[in-house]
């Protein structure tokens, strides 16, 4: 296999990688230290990712709200969060006397395995896709909704009331919500006739899932992006941590590194849950098509996979953003109030509208 | 009929209400250069105050060197926490007359808390709030102040 590297498709080189450690020793070995590159290198990025997320977040915040943010930790404040990073991972961990041991130090470490696993099923572009799975959107569903088992061990473990309301409410919520998420994404499957994501990124050459789906599509979007939202814990549906009301909510009685453990997994959980929008309303890594205009989708080739990708994401990270920092929290009956009288039921018309449209072939495109 | 005509209405309300709240911020993050935050060590130089800074109480006085404190004692009184200290000294006026004047202002900026209570009660405006506001001393003694300079006097025509 001759060594070929392009920006816009990583599978030669991949393949390139994959040919070379087979030649080099026995397939068993090739395979774990594939799964120590990708392990490595995931990890790496799941810190960036992390810290700058973080960093995103109190910038755009403080945007919001006429201020300025981080700005003495180097330039515009860019290594705030490493040096919040080093503080974190240098302060004491205190045992609670009365908590559950085992439990409580295994919480922190099921919330962040469970967003890491996550992880593993986004095509971050053209050959750059760990695990192809058949049922990919599937997979990343039931492992997200994993996570919550994390927050109520947590909350339970810290024998603290503050975190066991925190956790209950956090149960509460994510089994209302991952209904709407769900019903959202089995939306978009049936426009895309499949679970696989390399299938729907590759279904979208000529437009777009959000435009070719035209009403029902976009109906799934909004529906996806509240969900979504409540999904991962963040305002205006954080009642998890409500620092107003329960301290810290389900990680009161954590500290140190352990702390940060939930704090970046929150993120995580949002980077997750934005790639994917992305990928099944709008496109993934696929440039922007509009189906006629030759040369106009061949300017769009130019642009590589992975920043169309990283755009998108971008996005509806931005949008999450906006969403937490403009609304005030929910109360709890008003959070359920909206997923079974208002979401859900417009969920499911909403499957019966696209299914009609897919039957007709009403949509948008070729 | 009626009710899911309100069930749609209340959608509607909702996004259009959220939309709005949305406008807002979202003005305020596309328009950096509308942040109202001072960046005080660096714009030192250029740093303008509001006038109704409380910074430190200061007793004004002309070029003749004259106040227009008469060591009345009511901001004293009025202190809540006993910031201000007023020494008086009885002098004779020309016409023979004893009268009260001001001896020492002594104002410790330790102990006040800013209320401008001081200002409000003054009869005769001997005193205000100026706008300087970096106090930090090495030591506690020196936020100790006297407020009337060296020499100066009443100012003519203030009772």
């Amino acid at each position: 296999m001759p060594f070929t590297f392009s920006i816009y498709d990583f599978t030669g080189f991949t393949q390139w990688i994959d040919a070379t450690l087979r030649g080099a020793c026995s397939p068993f070995w090739a395979v774990l230290w594939e799964m120590v590159i990708v392990g490595v290198l995931f990890l790496a990025f799941y810190a960036v990712v992390g810290l700058y997320l973080v960093y995103a977040e109190r910038k755009v915040c403080a945007f919001i709200q006429n201020r300025v943010g981080p700005n003495r930790v180097g330039p515009y404040g860019f290594f705030q969060t490493i040096a919040d990073l080093i503080k974190l991972l240098m302060k004491e961990i205190i045992s609670i006397r009365e908590a559950d041991k085992l439990l409580f130090n295994l919480a922190p470490f099921i919330v962040i395995v469970t967003s890491f696993l996550a992880l593993a099923a986004i095509p971050f572009a053209k050959g750059l896709h760990p695990i192809d799975l058949n049922i990919g959107v599937f997979y990343v569903m039931a492992i997200s909704s994993m996570g919550v088992v994390g927050i109520l061990l947590a909350g339970w473990s810290s024998n603290s009331k503050y975190s066991l309301l925190g956790a209950m409410r956090s149960g509460a919520q994510i089994i209302s919500y991952e209904l709407s998420v769900g019903m959202a994404l089995v939306t978009m499957c049936v426009l895309a006739g499949s679970l696989q994501l390399s299938v729907i990124v590759e279904q979208q050459r000529d437009l777009w899932f959000i435009f070719k789906g035209h009403f029902p599509a976009v109906t799934a979007f909004i529906i996806y992006m509240i969900a979504a939202t409540a999904e991962t814990n963040r305002g205006p549906f954080d009642l998890a941590e409500a620092e107003s009301e329960l301290a810290a909510g389900f990680h009161t009685e954590y500290s140190g590194i352990k702390f940060a453990f939930f704090f970046l997994a929150e993120y995580m959980n949002m980077f997750i849950v934005a790639s994917l929008a992305a990928t099944v309303f709008l496109g993934g890594w696929m440039p922007f098509h509009i189906p006629g205009l030759e040369s106009f989708n061949h300017v769009m080739d130019f642009i590589p996979p992975v920043l169309w990708y990283i755009g998108k994401t971008a996005f509806i990270i931005l949008l999450m953003m906006w969403f937490k920092w403009t609304f005030p929290r929910l109360r709890i009956d008003q959070l359920l109030n909206l997923e079974w009288k208002f979401l859900l039921p417009i969920s499911l018309v909403n499957i019966l509208i696209m299914a009609f449209i897919v039957l007709m072939g009403w949509y948008i495109g070729l | 009929m009626r009710e899911i005509i309100n069930y749609f209405k209340s959608i509607f309300f909702a996004l259009k209400s959220l939309w709005t709240g949305m406008k807002v911020t979202g003005s305020y993050f596309f328009r950096p250069w509308t942040i109202i935050t001072q960046q005080y060590p660096e714009n030192r130089k250029t740093l303008k105050m509001f006038e109704r800074t409380k910074g430190e109480l200061v007793m004004p006085h002309n070029d003749k060197n004259e106040h227009q404190c008469t060591a009345c004692g009511i901001c004293q009184m009025n202190c809540p926490n006993g910031t201000i200290a007023i020494t008086s000294l009885s002098i004779e006026t020309p016409d023979g007359k004893k009268k009260k004047a001001l001896d020492k202002y002594i104002y410790n900026l330790g102990m006040c808390t800013f209320c401008g209570l001081c200002v409000k009660v003054c009869p005769s405006d001997a005193i205000v709030f100026s706008n300087k506001f970096e106090h930090a001393v090495f030591n506690k003694n020196k936020l100790v102040k006297t407020l009337n300079k060296e020499g100066s006097t009443l100012k003519k025509g203030v009772e």
